[in-house]
């Protein structure tokens, strides 16, 4: 094929990703979006200008080389797509789903000043499943180092780790606290947005490679990070256990029967596969109505679930408007299409009981913007006397999470900031020598991509680390 | 998979379960807990460890039949194994020298005193067990009890066995009658422990709840534990599951417990169904003579 001129580049409108209808999936769990068919992938990687000083490769946090990847698409060059891809980014098939794009890479592409910008996440994704699909990687083990690495969790963070120091000879244990590896990618972010499977997909490439992955480890209980190092015979320690702890507003009611965290709900339904109904043990509480409180990711999984699980109307609570909601785009469309109501600018001031203890409505205050704060964004300030209740029988609390102690009390010598996340230098090295930490237990609740680039530098450190035997 | 070495009935619907669990045994300290999935599909359970042998590798859990996943687990036999066994959990018991320490166990809860007790002794307290139970075949424990206590004391509702009564019948009596309790630590059915919290409260006797509400993860990711003591929320399987019973709210929990009851009856008749017919789900319910009931 010719190459195209920039001028028929630009005629080319952005591509739609294919999804199920709304009606269809408010009540199913299957995956949302379709993925590209291979002509859309080709035709969507024609818009790419190819730009010399490519503003999209800033844009991502690890620095994929998306016009060469975008570029091979184009070629119809897959197994070339996925070199590049791949030597960037060990886990595309789900960054390319759950990346919020629109604030990295697409939001810089150059294309997005007029129009739309190259759907770059949803060319990942492309790659990504054909590569799953069609390529059996041909693991050349590396000559032994004869170190062992410690890695602690497995979510994005961790398996990013683990993948990176395998391929440099090092034998790595991966300790996770759950049954069933993958860390938020499997008991938070539901299947209808990330499939388990393709987590699951993951972590047997990494098996395949020689990683150990031990799970039902605490470490902080089973283990201390000092046994590690000293009894167990590892000589580094990656630390990324995540910032699980849900948050709670402190508001009069939160102990009802009907309250959950989202961490709570979406771990019932998600992890412990309670959407399968009677195929699963754990029981959900389902209801007709439900107030999510939230303006994350987190927030629009939970309300998009309980929608799922029936509930009608679920509503998400926000105290600020909607532009300012942190959560994916496609994520806060998504919820729309599907039914989901939104109170934004209000706050839940307390949840109200029935005579036996159940929830029966929140509470909500109107709020309005004020000053900015130290976010840059404008605070949100109640208005007084507007309060009024919105009847529900579930309310989930879905306004963030914190970094769990439970590691860092039992780690003497490790220091951590006010709010109780590992301090780190710009190798990722704790306070401990040989002991590295990185993703949301650094960084509090960030994303995935990041724990993921936090999980290769550590891993790069780690090595020299261990190579430099110092 | 953890295989279980050694299974037996201690008493009706109560069964002690040995198991192999060797990281776990490692670091049991008393008042620590596991979490245990029996099988790929089911739910996450937390369970005390009742003892432990770190050279043998093995825990030892005493598990009550209460519901569909407690009924499957003490359907298994020695040889057959549990998908997950986590731990251990939770903060340990603080053992120190108090002079005179009391532990007041009612049903399963005697399975948590039982490693307090010898702890406690292990640093120079004189211990005293007051056990409960519904009837005599009910009480369990009380020869391992004996060996590591100065007194056992069995209490039974129906007088079949020892005091005829509750525990905290004997407890108010031992209080009065010593004088010298420094410390009171307490196991069992909600209400039973909440009791126990009542009748030393007047003495101001330092007195140790090992609360029990639902749990999933057990690590504080997930929030559903949560109970409130002396006014602040508080996670049970990290910030506990040992509370000071003075300031704990016993009736928020009680509720609380009370959250999954339809979810759980639905659970149980579905156990009782396939166990007719179909074992694919490890239903192995070779009930040993109990009789199947509904859970309370
Ligand atoms: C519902 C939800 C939706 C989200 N959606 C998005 C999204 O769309 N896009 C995005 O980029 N980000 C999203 N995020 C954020 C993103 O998931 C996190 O930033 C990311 O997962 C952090 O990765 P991590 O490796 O640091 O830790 P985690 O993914 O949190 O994994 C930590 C792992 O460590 C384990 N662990 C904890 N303590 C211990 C211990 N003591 N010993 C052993 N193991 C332990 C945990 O069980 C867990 O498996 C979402 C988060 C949530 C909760
Ligand atoms: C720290 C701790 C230690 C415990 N130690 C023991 C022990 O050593 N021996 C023992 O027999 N029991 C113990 N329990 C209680 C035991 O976990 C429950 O009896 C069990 O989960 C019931 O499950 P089920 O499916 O058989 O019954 P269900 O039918 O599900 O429930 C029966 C009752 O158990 C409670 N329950 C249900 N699910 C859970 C859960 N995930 N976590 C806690 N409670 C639940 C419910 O409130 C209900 O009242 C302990 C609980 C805690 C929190
Ligand atoms: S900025 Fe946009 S148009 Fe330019 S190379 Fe990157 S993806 Fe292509
Ligand atoms: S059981 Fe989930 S936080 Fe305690």
């Amino acid at each position: 094929m010719p190459a195209l001129k920039p001028s028929e580049r630009m005629k080319i409108p952005r591509q739609r990703m294919p999804e199920r209808e709304a009606d269809e999936r408010r009540t199913a769990f299957i995956e949302v979006n379709r993925g590209y068919t291979s002509q859309a992938a080709v035709t969507e990687s024609m818009r790419c200008l190819q730009c010399k000083d490519a503003k999209c490769i800033a844009g991502c946090p690890v620095g994929i080389d998306i016009p060469a990847f975008v570029d091979a698409i184009a070629r119809d060059d897959l197994p070339a797509a996925a070199d590049i891809l791949f030597a960037d980014n060990v886990l595309p098939g789900i960054t390319g789903r759950v990346c919020p794009q629109e604030t990295q890479c697409e939001e810089v592409c150059v294309r997005a000043k007029k129009g739309d910008p190259v759907g770059i996440g949803y060319l990942e994704r492309y790659v990504a499943d054909w590569a799953r699909e069609h390529r059996r990687e041909l693991f050349d083990p590396p000559p032994p180092s004869g170190r062992r690495v410690a890695i602690v969790g497995s979510g994005p963070g961790g398996l990013t780790c683990a993948g990176e120091l395998s391929k440099r000879g090092h034998a790595v244990t991966v300790f996770e606290a759950l049954h069933r590896p993958g860390g938020v990618l499997v008991y938070g972010i539901p299947e209808f947005r990330l499939p388990n499977a393709i987590v699951d997909a993951e972590v047997e490439t990494l098996r395949r490679r020689g990683v150990e992955i031990v799970t039902d480890v605490i470490i902080g209980q089973t283990y201390t990070i000092r046994e590690l190092m000293r009894t167990e015979g590892f000589d580094a320690v990656f630390i990324a256990n995540g910032a699980g702890l849900p948050i709670f507003q402190g508001i009069p009611g939160e102990n009802l029967k009907g309250v959950y965290s989202a961490n709570e709900f979406l771990t019932r339904v998600n992890l412990m596969g309670a959407y399968r109904g009677e195929e699963s043990d754990t029981p959900v509480l389902t209801s007709t109505r439900t107030v999510v409180c939230g303006g994350g990711n987190t927030a629009m999984d939970a309300v998009r679930t309980s929608r799922r699980l029936g509930a009608d109307p679920a509503t998400l609570v926000y105290r600020r408007s909607r532009r300012e909601m942190p959560a994916r785009a496609e994520e806060v469309k998504h919820a729309e299409e599907e039914g989901v109501v939104f109170e934004v600018l209000c706050n839940p001031v307390e949840i109200l009981a029935d005579e036996n203890g159940w929830v029966r409505a929140t509470r909500c205050i109107r709020m309005e913007l004020g000053e900015p704060d130290a976010s840059g964004r404008r605070r949100p300030v109640p208005i007084p006397g507007s309060e009024f209740d919105i009847p529900c029988q579930i309310f989930i609390q879905a306004i963030g999470t914190r970094a769990n102690p439970l590691l860092t009390q039992t780690t003497p010598g490790l220091n951590t900031n006010k709010w109780g996340n590992i301090i780190v230098d710009e190798n990722n090295m704790t306070s401990i020598p040989g002991v590295f930490a990185g993703g949301d237990i650094v960084r509090g609740g960030a994303t995935v991509i990041l724990a993921m680039g936090d999980g290769k530098r550590a891993a790069a450190a780690i090595d020299a680390y261990l190579r430099n035997g110092e | 998979m953890f295989k279980i070495v050694q299974a037996e009935w201690l008493a009706p619907k109560v069964r002690r379960l040995m198991v192999e669990a060797p990281r776990v045994a490692r670091r049991h300290q008393p008042g620590h807990f596991v979490i245990v999935r029996v099988h790929e599909e089911g739910e996450r359970i937390p369970l005390t460890i009742a003892d432990s042998d770190a050279g043998h590798g093995t825990i030892t859990l005493i598990v009550q039949v209460v519901g569909a996943t407690t009924e499957r687990l003490c359907g298994l036999e020695a040889g057959e194994g549990i998908s997950n066994v986590a731990g251990p959990l939770g903060r340990p018991t603080d053992i120190e020298y108090v002079g005179h320490a009391v532990l007041v166990g009612g049903g399963v809860g005697t399975a948590v005193i039982y490693p307090q007790a010898a702890a406690l002794r292990e640093v120079g307290n004189r211990v005293t067990a007051v056990i409960g139970g519904r009837s005599r075949e009910y009480v369990i424990l009380e020869a391992e009890l004996a060996q590591c206590c100065d007194d056992v004391f069995p209490c039974t509702d129906d007088g079949s066995y020892g005091y005829h009564g509750f525990v905290t019948g004997w407890l108010k009596d031992l209080i009065d009658d010593t004088g010298d309790v420094g410390l009171v630590l307490t196991a069992g059915p909600v209400p039973m422990m909440r009791a126990v919290a009542e009748v030393t409260r007047p003495h101001g006797i330092r007195t140790i709840a090992s609360l029990n509400p639902i749990m999933v993860d057990g690590t504080g990711m997930c929030g559903g534990c949560r109970v409130t003591v002396d006014g602040q929320m508080k996670f049970a399987c990290v910030d506990g599951p040992e509370f000071d019973a003075h300031t704990v709210d016993f009736a928020g929990l009680t509720d609380r417990l009370t959250t999954y009851r339809n979810q759980e009856q639905l659970a149980w008749n579905r156990l009782h169904e396939t166990a007719l017919g179909d074992h694919s789900r490890g239903a192995h319910c070779q009930m040993s003579g109990l009789e199947a009931a509904a859970p309370v």
